[in-house]
């Protein structure tokens, strides 16, 4: 068998230890704003590998290594971060190479993917990174020259004297390494930026496309397990195991009855799938055991329930209602959903001893190894976490469950074993995005002014359901907005865009239905609203209002809002995780029939650092918000989720997708974080736009299982 | 356990596995072709997708005692460099996210242009819609597509 193990990081620095002639220049770039220097002799670089991975390195021969310390999951911080840390430097673009490195706390902090966090938290590291190192590169010159630094300049890995080309970096990194690192660096104008802004192409873009491995299921190991795990229902426990028809199964070593799963193990996948199809398992209640009609029923309880949490009160709420010319009600509700990514959950486990070594697909490897510690009693410094490529983890890989059930198996097993989870396991295995309902009221004056606004969210496993202190809170002088949660043995997780990816939704409906019920144009509603906020804020206001206005106006003048007769359109805006994004979508009738033909979206996620990247989370979000709002439903039946592959959980594809017209407002902010803000807007924006065309208004998801939806045809097209 | 001969990308291959093995996992488990990937199992995703004789097809339900001595090209088989003009446009448009389901695509993308060197738009998400992209690259894929075709 191929030993398909990756060690990149060792063979490239193999490579490198004999092409640099003697010397690295390493910039600890991601942990402190104050980058240390260190020079590293040929030895050195090759008994340090493991110390090495935190550095923006320089080769004598100008080469320059960048690890990349956050997982990679699609949102291409591989190629973004290292374009910030080669802008400040002046490197040369095609003399940069990029690695993912393992997860090291002491040299980075936030080694984790999730919240769009990772750009605003790292900006401002990697651009000082980069211009502490070209400093450094631009001292030792001007000491060689005996010039001044203010005489020289540099570009693409060189640097000159009065236009002259004098060195290259790799020439200087020798006498760079022995100065001192300032504590300040000054850091370039923007509008300087050669690299940064530009379309970069995807650092991996050649393995992805020739079927390298990358991904944590192409992991192998020579003389590791493979094993697969049946998880109960929730709420279930298991009563009985049959494995003797599993057991029987060419190729499985091993059948392993723990902690309520059974896990079967064998050399290779396929006798795994079978030998599991074969257990028989018999369970039985373990407390509450639910179905989606008892989640109905609990909604409906909870939306009356005296007991709701009180998340942020303005104003005299009570008297507002009572004096309202007008008072609307509506209700909105989504389905629980599977992440799925299309990289089903897996991970290596290697337990030696009071020793463990981990590889995978995690979102959070800190997590992994602080479960794993705590599961094995293992002090955290004995466990490594090594980060394959992620396919996939839209919030699931957050969790920590498919590492830690790796390791307590290499445990037992006292064998390196890698967990596959198969599509059924992946999707009925749990953490979804929890099921909520919200109840919005709104009270209007005789003029059609929102007066008064109540939200209570009710949801299962969701925590705060609601998020009390986003637009329109700020706004309206009369607020109540309250929470609700249901425990459930049905296990939740962040789910891109946690609570945001429905409240949104559901929020800019409504809003809708307030703009008609006081007879006013919906954009013109939110400016009117922002304004109140501006110039009577009520309460705390926790988001920017300029930049909020920035996007509702750029939205609404590319798509030409309200302004052709023939095209229906429907607006949605929403902030969340520091950004700002603005949709509308567009419906024409063609023989009678609505066709949703193009969204269009205006976002403020401050400095755009990599184009082709964010056009992609930005259409990615889009493409996600619409197929789940529309399409997708997570079922379950005593505990058991009823849709367990895509052939029945229906995922949006290729021809259900319509155009998407991107557009950014340059606020001048740094960067605030892309990775989730586009799919919350998204749903609204369709909903308002099919009212619009036909009248009929959606308030729960999946669209596709309601009759007003099925009754109005609806179709996709691209223009 | 029965011994199969196969050709894969040019080269014959003998593994010994139950008859029933999908393709898919006599390529990853047996033979370390890791490029063709397992997502759903059931022939709903694409991200298995290969070539047999041409014929983009789900490995995940094909049993290797079905293929015989038909051709099996897999990504890996696709080109010597990586420079099949179908993943020349794919890096050329900067199509992957996650990348998980982009071999899968690449597969369906090339058989179906070595058939239809000139399709509409409308063909290429016809033939496209097979498989899923949970990332939502659906733009740039059917941009890819249509690039490849003129890259011929």
């Amino acid at each position: 068998m191929a030993n398909l193990t990756k060690t990149n990081r060792r063979d490239f620095l193999k490579i490198a230890g004999t092409t640099a002639g003697g010397l690295f220049i390493g910039f600890n770039w991601a942990s402190c704003d104050s980058p240390k220097v260190q020079v590293l002799t040929d030895q050195e670089v090759l008994s340090q590998v493991h110390d090495f991975n935190a550095y923006l390195s320089i080769s004598p021969t100008g080469d320059i290594v960048i690890y990349s310390p956050n997982p990679e999951l699609g949102q291409n911080i591989i190629t973004s971060f290292p374009m910030i840390v080669a802008e400040e430097l002046d490197a040369d673009w095609s003399k940069v190479r990029v690695f993912q490195a393992a997860l090291d706390n002491e040299k980075y902090d936030r080694q984790l993917t999730g919240g769009s966090g990772a750009m605003p938290h790292s900006w401002e590291r990697l651009r000082k990174a980069g211009a502490t190192a070209r400093h450094l590169l631009l001292a030792a010159a001007a000491e060689k020259l005996q010039v001044p630094v203010s005489e020289l300049t540099t570009e693409k890995g060189e640097i000159f004297h009065n236009g002259k080309k004098k060195f290259s970096y790799g020439e200087m990194v020798a006498d760079a390494s022995k100065l001192t690192a300032p504590e300040e660096v000054s850091l370039k104008d923007p509008k300087d930026f050669k690299i940064i802004g530009t379309p970069v192409k995807n650092v991996k873009g050649k393995e992805i496309y020739t079927g390298q491995s990358l991904f944590g299921l192409d992991f192998y190991r020579e003389g590791m397990v493979n094993a697969m795990i049946t998880r109960p229902p929730f709420g279930m426990k298991i009563k009985s195991v049959d494995d003797s028809a599993a057991r029987s199964v060419a190729g499985v070593s091993d059948v392993i009855v723990f902690k309520n799963k059974v896990a079967v193990v064998g050399d290779s996948t396929w006798p795994l799938i079978k030998a599991k199809n074969k257990l028989r398992i018999e369970y039985e209640p373990d407390g509450t055991v639910e179905s989606s009609f008892d989640h109905d029923r609990i909604f409906k309880e909870l939306l009356d329930s005296k007991d709701a949490r009180v998340m942020r009160k303005d104003g005299d709420v009570e008297t507002a209602f009572k004096n309202a010319a007008q008072v609307i009600t509506s209700e909105y509700q989504c389905p629980f959903l599977s992440h799925s990514p299309m990289e089903p959950q897996n991970f290596f486990a290697h337990v030696k001893g009071d020793k463990v070594e981990l590889v995978g697909p995690t979102q959070t490897p800190d997590r992994a190894r602080m479960e794993t510690a705590r599961l094995l009693d293992i002090p955290q410094e004995n466990i490594t976490v090594e980060l394959t490529r992620l396919g996939g983890g839209f919030g699931r890989r957050l969790a920590a469950d498919f590492v830690v059930e790796a390791a307590e198996l290499s445990k037992m097993l006292d064998k390196p074993v890698k967990v596959t989870w198969s599509r059924e396991d992946d999707m009925t295995g749990g953490a979804y995005r929890p099921a909520v309902r919200y109840r919005f009221q709104a009270a209007l004056d005789e003029q059609g002014k929102m007066i008064g606004y109540k939200l209570r969210g009710v949801g299962i496993n969701a925590g705060n359901s609601t998020r009390e202190n986003n637009f329109p809170s700020g706004s309206v002088d009369n607020l109540l907005i309250e929470n609700v949660e249901h425990k459930s043995p049905i296990t939740t997780n962040a789910w891109r865009a946690p609570i945001t990816n429905f409240l949104a939704y559901a929020e800019q409906s409504f809003l809708d239905e307030v703009a008609l019920a006081g007879k006013q144009d919906p954009v013109k509603l939110r400016m009117e609203l922002l304004d109140r906020a501006k110039n009577n804020p009520v309460g705390e206001i926790h988001y920017d209002i300029d930049r909020m206005r920035g996007v509702i106006q750029t939205a609404a003048d590319k798509s030409n809002w309200g302004k052709n007769k023939d095209v229906m359109q429907g607006f949605s805006v929403y902030f969340s995780h520091r950004s700002y994004v603005a949709q509308v979508a567009d419906i024409e009738m063609e023989n009678g029939q609505p066709v949703l033909k193009k969204i269009t979206a205006a976002t403020d996620c401050g400095t755009v650092v990599h184009p082709t990247g964010a056009n992609q989370q930005i259409r990615g979000g889009i493409v996600d918000g619409m197929g789940h709002a529309m399409f997708t439903n997570m079922t379950f039946e005593n505990g058991l989720p009823k849709q367990k592959n895509f052939d029945t959980y229906r995922l949006i594809r290729m021809k259900e997708v319509p155009e998407i017209d991107v557009h950014y407002v340059d606020s001048g902010f740094a960067p605030t974080g892309l990775g989730e803000p586009a799919l919350p807007p998204t749903g609204g924006a369709i909903a308002n736009a099919i009212f619009a065309a036909t009248g009929r208004r959606i308030r729960t998801q999946p669209f596709i299982e309601q009759k007003e939806f099925s009754e109005i045809k609806l179709q996709i097209k691209r223009t | 356990m029965a011994n199969f001969k196969l050709r894969i990308n040019g080269k014959e291959h003998q593994v010994d596995v139950d008859d029933d093995t999908p393709l898919l996992w006599v390529l990853r488990d047996h033979l370390g072709l890791v490029g063709t990937k397992y997502s759903c199992g059931i022939a709903q995703c694409g991200a298995c997708m290969v070539h047999l004789n041409d014929e983009a097809v789900y490995a995940c339900t094909l049993p290797v005692s079905s293929v015989g001595s038909d051709k099996i090209t897999t990504i890996e088989g696709l080109s010597e460099e990586g420079d099949h003009p179908v993943q020349k446009a794919w890096a050329d448009v900067d199509v992957a996210q996650c990348g998980y389901c982009q071999t899968g695509q690449i597969m369906t993308a090339s058989a179906f242009l070595k058939k239809n060197p000139n399709p509409s738009l409308e063909e290429i998400e016809n033939v496209m819609n097979r498989n899923l992209c949970r990332c939502g690259t659906y733009h740039k894929i059917r941009e890819a597509v249509a690039m490849a075709a003129k890259l011929k």
